[in-house]
């Protein structure tokens, strides 16, 4: 088993995804330079948090065109998982793996504090290891991490159970309060149709060692782990 | 047309008549229109430290964790065991935040991160000590100071949470000295191996001089001699000498150079902060006794038709100076195409001690290095000590209802939670912060080092302002008091002197006073200076700052278990205070507060009783068996009893016997007497600390204990009471409400 975690001109979390796989879980990780032109290789794609490219133009917009995405997306049309955390959420909705796009925080601020999650799809390759209904806490970092997607789309997702993560309070309620962005229906993280390609902005790799105040976000990569194997096995 | 120098032309570049025959005599003949462009940056206060070199002499810098002295290298450096080292030093960013607050800040956190990676250091973790004028009320300087505040914190955020190095903690302060001229100083860490430690010379007679990263704009031009000027209504104007920070080509700079490090290419490498190429050419140079010789026409710019005056004096960001070993030239190629960065081979070293700057064929500039960058005149500047501030009898104040006080002590910004400015701020980034700010010290984990840090920065201008000695000194002693609070044992200072202009003797008395202040208090408690940064001419129309000569301090948790929090955890826990109840009251936050008087003796600092608590707190957290520990500081025991309850994830009650010592309850509660901490811990523990006999250097008191939906303080002959609800409210809100209002 192998994962690569892509490293663009500007990712600043693809240290601490590695470390999440090789210290946190014991896996093979591997970074994969943007200019590569294949992910083939490897059993899985992370998609780094970050400034990719320096968020120029949009968040996660001039990714897109890197010469390593091409074969990301082809990659994933075709079953690999895929994992975008934060920036990496707003790539996968730029290169349209993914559906809706990532807006300015309600407040117009950076905002960094720790969140409270809500699964409600455990049929990913990455959340199959937890239960639908169980909370995650991690913290957000970003300042582009609305949700938004227009009322039909919002819909088909809510209907098509492509709502993979909810923003709740500490009783498991999406309520105004607990949304931290003003991500519409508390939407923290959602997958494609096919469940194989997930992004969230919540960062899963800073919440894999109890010292930061969370290992909830380990989970996460052991579905993953967990997947893998058994696709291998 | 290359201008005539003229008696005023070198006036204008804030040369003294002394300075330009200095200048003369070093060449042996009169320097051109570029070469006192260059003498002027060289020597300005910003790069020579002319005026303060002196008094910076006092510091202790020496220790067996020492591995780079002050002054050496961009950074110090300190053993932290297993081969592991860190780098670190607070820089200020004081006039660029002035005039242009957003790249201001952004470009002083750009500054202090290259200074760190300069030295092979991954740069870990950021902090910084932020000063302001008043941000409550409509007046027009208040709309002024949150327009500051907004921009500041918004440059802080965009350059650190984008380079993806975490902001863990800091200290932000409100007072009236600080209208017109705010001040951000910016702390950076980086952890490295301590036989990896980079260093800046030329050595190498005929090793090449690369030029790597952004290209030289006209931006920033001469902004060290900026700096070292007063603030006045028109430094406006000088905003081209601020500089454009753009932190995604910073992190591109950061990940090329660390990877070229490692290859071994690197004989020496510089950054180009003030001074840009000017700085380290010649710093350079004379670090490794040789010349360099460089061409202008060979160095990326983004503009056109730039002079060689602008060209050496531009500080464009995001550049670095690297001296590559013979043979090894490939490699730069390689590591910055790969980084997509601009790189060019401008020059070479040479073995003639000059700095030599070619521009069409023809020498444009000829300095000795040596004389440029380390013979800068050193003066010694007259002194006049002010009158003291007369002592503050409290029994004179009319009283007012303490209840009510210590809601409007922890709703003044400098005391209310600073959530709205560190929420913008990543501090989680790196998978490291395990104290994130909003305790006394953040403490975060080196991963690669398997290491805990602690890091805090303190300073009671307040203190400073009545006592620049004794305020230094206190400064020193909280920041220690911080660390232990955290679990840590306090290794090394960086400090940032803030200060008005020199010229002032009252002025220039603060500054010696509160170098001595801390000189004595670093050597007392063995943590050396091992940098930091001076900023004079902090003054506008409107002032001049109080003295603030801040200090961060890093200590180290040596063992995981150790790690300690401020706030109150467990119902039923026993919470003492180490040391005495006290009784001063002078320069105090409560005096400021509710009386508005800046007035008084501030507290005074006994070493040994200080040494004695911090010592008994750090070892009885080893034991295993303390909850929280809290020092209390500014709003004294009523502050700091209502932010154990407050500050935690989940708020927390307390119920606190203070039998009436002093005949004034506010006295009791909010005086900043030193050496006291706060702690709490469970049952069994509390029944050894009461037996504890009483040491001879301090009490241990009991206070009460953790629990319920309040806080309340009985003192025998009043019971005051605050819902935990109110105290959160006042205190959280306070900033966010404040900075809420629409400023057009």
């Amino acid at each position: 088993m192998k994962i690569a975690v892509v490293r663009f001109p500007g990712s600043n979390c693809d240290q601490d995804c590695l470390r999440a796989l090789t210290d946190g879980l014991g896996v093979r990780a591997e970074y994969v330079w943007h200019k590569e032109t294949s992910v083939s290789g490897y059993d899985a794609v992370i998609l780094p948090g970050g400034f990719s490219y320096g968020d120029y133009l949009r968040c996660g917009a001039i990714a897109t065109f890197s010469p390593i995405m091409r074969s990301v997306v082809k990659a994933a049309n075709d079953g690999l998982p895929v994992f975008g955390i934060c920036n990496g959420f707003q790539i996968l909705c730029e290169t349209g793996l993914l559906r809706g796009a990532l807006i300015r925080n309600r407040s117009l601020l950076f905002l960094c504090q720790p969140v409270t999650l809500k699964l409600e799809n455990n049929r990913t390759p990455f959340t199959r290891l937890s239960t639908d209904g169980s909370l995650f806490r991690m913290p957000i970092a970003h300042g582009e991490g609305a949700f938004y997607a227009d009322d039909q789309t919002l819909t088909e997702l809510e209907e098509g159970g492509q709502v993979v993560f909810r923003y709740v309070d500490s009783e498991g309620q999406a309520t105004v309060e607990s949304n931290p962005n003003g991500s519409r229906n508390n939407i923290a993280g959602i997958c494609n149709p096919a469940g194989n390609v997930l992004g969230i902005m919540p960062h899963p790799d800073r919440s894999w060692d109890a010292r930061l105040g969370s290992d909830d976000g380990l989970q996460l990569f052991q579905s993953l782990a967990d997947t893998l194997l058994s696709v291998a096995a | 047309m290359t201008p005539i120098v003229t008696p005023e032309l070198v006036r204008q570049h804030g040369l003294s008549e002394e300075e330009f025959e200095r200048i003369k005599t070093t060449l042996g003949r009169e320097p051109n229109f570029t070469e006192l462009g260059v003498f002027s940056v060289m020597w300005s206060e910003h790069c020579s430290y002319k005026n303060t070199r002196r008094e910076l002499r006092k510091f202790p810098t020496t220790g067996p964790r020492v591995l780079v002295k002050a002054g050496e290298e961009n950074a110090g450096v300190i053993d932290i065991g297993d081969g592991w080292a860190v780098a670190f030093k607070m820089e200020s960013h004081n006039h660029p935040s002035a005039v242009e607050p957003f790249q201001g800040a952004a470009t002083g956190v750009g500054g202090i991160i290259r200074d760190i990676f300069t030295m092979g250091a991954r740069p870990v973790f950021l902090m910084n000590s932020l000063r302001f004028g008043p941000i409550e009320g409509d007046s027009e300087t208040a709309r002024k100071n949150r327009k500051l505040v907004r921009g500041v914190v918004a440059g802080i955020a965009h350059y650190g949470n984008c380079i993806g190095v975490p902001t863990i903690g800091g200290e932000v302060y409100f007072d009236e000295s600080y209208n017109g001229n705010p001040l951000v100083n910016v702390l950076c860490l980086g952890i490295l191996k301590r036989a990896e430690i980079a260093r800046g010379a030329a050595s190498g007679i005929g090793n090449a001089v690369f030029y790597v990263g952004s290209e030289t704009g006209r931006d920033g031009l001469a902004g060290a001699a900026f700096a070292s000027r007063d603030l006045t209504e028109e430094s406006k104007a000088d905003r081209p000498a601020v500089q454009v920070g753009d932190p995604f080509r910073g992190k591109l700079l950061l990940e090329a150079c660390l990877e070229l490090l490692t290859s071994g290419a690197v004989a020496g490498i510089q950054d180009m902060g003030a001074a840009g190429l000017t700085c380290s050419t010649c710093e350079t140079a004379s670090r490794g006794g040789t010349g360099v010789q460089i061409d202008l026409a060979l160095v990326p710019k983004r503009e056109t038709a730039m002079t060689p005056y602008e060209i050496l004096l531009s500080e464009s960001q995001e550049r670095m100076l690297i001296i590559v070993r013979s043979g090894q030239e490939e490699r730069v190629k390689e590591i910055f195409e790969k980084w997509d960065l601009p790189y060019s081979k401008i020059g070479v070293v040479t073995d003639d001690g000059q700095m030599r700057v070619l521009n069409d064929g023809s020498v444009e500039v000829e300095i000795p290095a040596k004389q440029l960058a380390d013979e800068a005149p050193v003066y010694q500047r007259d002194v006049a000590v002010p009158r003291a501030s007369d002592p503050i009898l409290a029994t004179k104040l009319p009283l007012h209802d303490p209840s009510d006080s210590l809601l409007q002590l922890l709703r003044h910004p400098s005391i209310a939670s600073k959530n709205w400015i560190f929420r913008q701020y990543d501090h989680t980034v790196r998978a490291g912060t395990v104290v994130p700010p909003g305790s006394d010290a953040a403490v975060f984990y080196v991963r690669e080092a398997n290491k805990f840090l602690a890091a805090t920065t303190d300073c009671n201008h307040l203190y400073c302002s009545l006592d620049p000695r004794e305020g230094a000194k206190i400064a020193v002693a909280e920041a220690a008091r911080n660390l232990t609070c955290a679990g840590a044992t306090p290794l090394a200072v960086t400090d940032n002197l803030n200060f008005g202009n020199p010229y002032r003797p009252e002025n220039f008395w603060q500054l010696r006073e509160a170098v001595e202040g801390l000189a004595e208090a670093c050597r007392r408690f063995e943590t050396p200076v091992t940098g930091g940064n001076v900023s004079l001419y902090n003054e506008s129309p409107l002032g001049t700052i109080d003295p603030t000569p801040t200090v961060g301090m890093v200590g180290i948790v040596e063992d995981e278990r150790w790690i300690t929090r401020q706030y109150f955890r467990d119902a039923g826990d026993a919470i003492f205070l180490i040391g005495a109840v006290g009784d001063e009251i002078g320069g105090s936050m409560y005096l400021k507060t509710i009386y508005g008087k800046k007035a008084g003796r501030p507290p005074r600092l006994d070493y040994d009783r200080e040494f004695a608590v911090q010592k008994f707190v750090r070892e009885l957290i080893r034991t295993g068996v303390v909850k929280s520990a809290h020092d209390c500081s500014e709003g004294g025991l009523g502050v700091a009893l209502a932010e154990a309850c407050i500050s935690g994830q989940e708020k927390i009650g307390a119920s606190i016997r203070l039998p009436a010592s002093h005949e004034r309850l506010d006295v009791l509660l909010f005086n900043e007497s030193q050496s006291r901490i706060i702690i709490s811990v469970a049952g069994d523990a509390a029944e050894r600390l009461r037996q504890q006999p009483a040491g001879a250097r301090f009490p241990v008191i009991e206070l009460g204990s953790v629990g319920g939906p309040k806080l309340e303080i009985d003192t025998g002959e009043t019971i005051f009471s605050w819902s935990l609800n109110q105290l959160h409210e006042t205190w959280y809100s306070s900033i966010a409400l404040a900075l809420s209002q629409q400023d057009l």
